[in-house]
């Protein structure tokens, strides 16, 4: 036994170890470390998306344009909704810091009720971001992609957005999806779009007041718009294929890159919020069945805390960069 | 474990009785600074968009520093930073600073470089 107990009796010798300089204990320390090293990970990300953004700086879609919806409301309503759930989540950190003060007074009871709280407030942030993606992944107006990847957006000329469905004219079309079941099963092709190139091409023509904005920004940060003639000759031109809503090969918003980074970055943050409310609802389950009571100390919803917090710090910066900036 | 608190925020100025009212307080103010940032967000004064300062406009330059507030007081109050040594504080704050503003440095000057290269290169991009 004697090789595997850790003998404390070197007091007094800074070097000789047992003594803590950081005055912080173990799991608390880990718990730095692991913070640190994620914040590494975020930050590896957001300047990955920061790169990408100063590479098209001319022409990367306009966040207020893109979320601007709130669930149940008809309307334009940017930043709303995202500021609502950074609410949500600078109040779940507040209840866990309570939680966490709570502990540090040994107050079982509290803290159970501050951890329930922080869990509903993680609930309704996973589910807002849940939202949210599915908002962006149906889309809104529709748009046109051209052969060399750029989208074209349709506006009336007084600068108000066109859905397809607004001009597009309905055409008969024998057009079947290709499923692997049939022709080569190695080949298949995606959902069709509401609308053909043909039909949106068509009902373009025969709008006059329809417009083409394309991606380039203008002087004034606003995206540029053409004339009728020069509109007309770029459809027809260069106008490939609809898209409507985003995934990770097509973004009707602009730059598909732009839904890339939205997908992963926003998807590893709520992948962490997610994993929180499951550590959250365990630590939960242990206050009230008295475990940290029986410990005599509540270390670990403290170290919960601290990940949680930091949850609640990246998603200020993801605030920022996505939805601000 | 002690759990005493540093009970004053803004350098001393903002006192509080004991750490429940510390932790409002700070729930206060991060939540002023949030409605700041989306009001000018949604209202976006023109004359800070028109001025720039070092190649940024000044709204964004607003929104970075409003954000690093934030995530100050959110570390020091929330994460109890301000309770912890000295040692402690360095070790994480002072590594992460540095190899955040490393690699951003980096890759914007990198991304920047590509935009010259796809504006200024005789092969159109745009088709």
């Amino acid at each position: 036994m004697d090789t595997t107990v850790t003998h404390n009796n070197s007091e007094g010798g800074t070097w000789s170890g047992g003594n803590q300089p950081l005055k912080a204990s173990y799991g608390k320390l880990m718990m730095w470390f692991f913070i640190v090293s994620d914040a590494l990970t975020f930050s590896g990300f957001l300047a990955a998306y920061g790169f990408s953004r100063f590479k098209f700086i001319d022409a990367w879609p306009i966040a207020d344009e893109v979320f601007t919806h709130v669930p149940f409301v008809h309307g334009n309503f940017p930043m709303i909704y995202v500021a609502f759930m950074t609410f949500v989540l600078i109040m779940s950190s507040v209840t866990m810091v309570l939680a966490v003060d709570a502990g540090h007074h040994l107050k079982h009871k509290s803290v159970a009720f501050y951890m329930f709280l922080t869990i509903i407030g993680g609930i309704i942030f996973v589910g807002s971001q849940g939202w949210e993606w599915a908002t962006f992944i149906k889309g809104d107006f529709g748009a046109v992609e051209t052969k060399g990847g750029k989208i074209l957006q349709f506006v009336d000329t007084e600068g108000n957005r066109l859905a397809l469905a607004d001009f597009a004219i309905e055409q008969a079309s024998e057009r079947e999806q290709h499923l692997g079941k049939n022709g080569i099963w190695y080949d298949k092709e995606a959902t069709p779009t509401t609308y053909s190139i043909e039909e949106v091409k068509a009902g373009f023509a025969a709008t006059p007041n329809a417009l083409i904005r394309i991606q380039t920004l203008t002087e004034d940060g606003e995206k540029t718009v053409l004339s009728r003639e020069a509109s007309l000759a770029k459809l027809n031109k260069d106008g490939k294929q609809v898209v409507e809503g985003a995934n990770l090969i097509h973004n009707e918003y602009g730059a598909p890159l732009f839904a890339d980074f939205f997908f992963f970055i926003t998807g590893f943050h709520g992948f962490h919020v997610f994993s929180g409310v499951l550590i959250n609802i365990i630590i939960f389950f242990n206050v009230v069945l008295g475990t940290y009571e029986r410990r005599g100390h509540y270390e670990m919803v403290e170290k919960v805390g601290l990940y949680w917090h930091f949850v609640d710090l990246v998603w200020v910066f993801v605030f920022t960069f996505f939805y601000l900036v | 474990m002690a759990h005493e608190h540093k009970l004053a925020i803004f350098r001393g100025t903002l006192k509080f009785k004991n750490n429940i009212q510390k932790i409002w307080g700070v729930l206060i103010f991060l939540t002023l600074v949030t409605a700041v940032e989306v009001v000018l967000g949604i209202y976006k004064p023109e004359f800070l968009i028109e001025t720039t300062f070092i190649r940024m406009k000044l709204l964004n330059w607003i929104f970075i520093i409003l954000t690093i507030v934030k995530a100050y007081y959110i570390t020091w109050d929330f994460m109890h930073m301000r309770d912890e040594v000295k040692g402690l504080r360095r070790a994480v704050v002072w590594t992460g600073i540095f190899l955040i503003c490393y690699l951003v440095f980096i890759l914007l000057t990198e991304g920047d470089y590509i935009f010259e290269v796809y504006n200024n290169g005789f092969q159109s991009w745009d088709f």
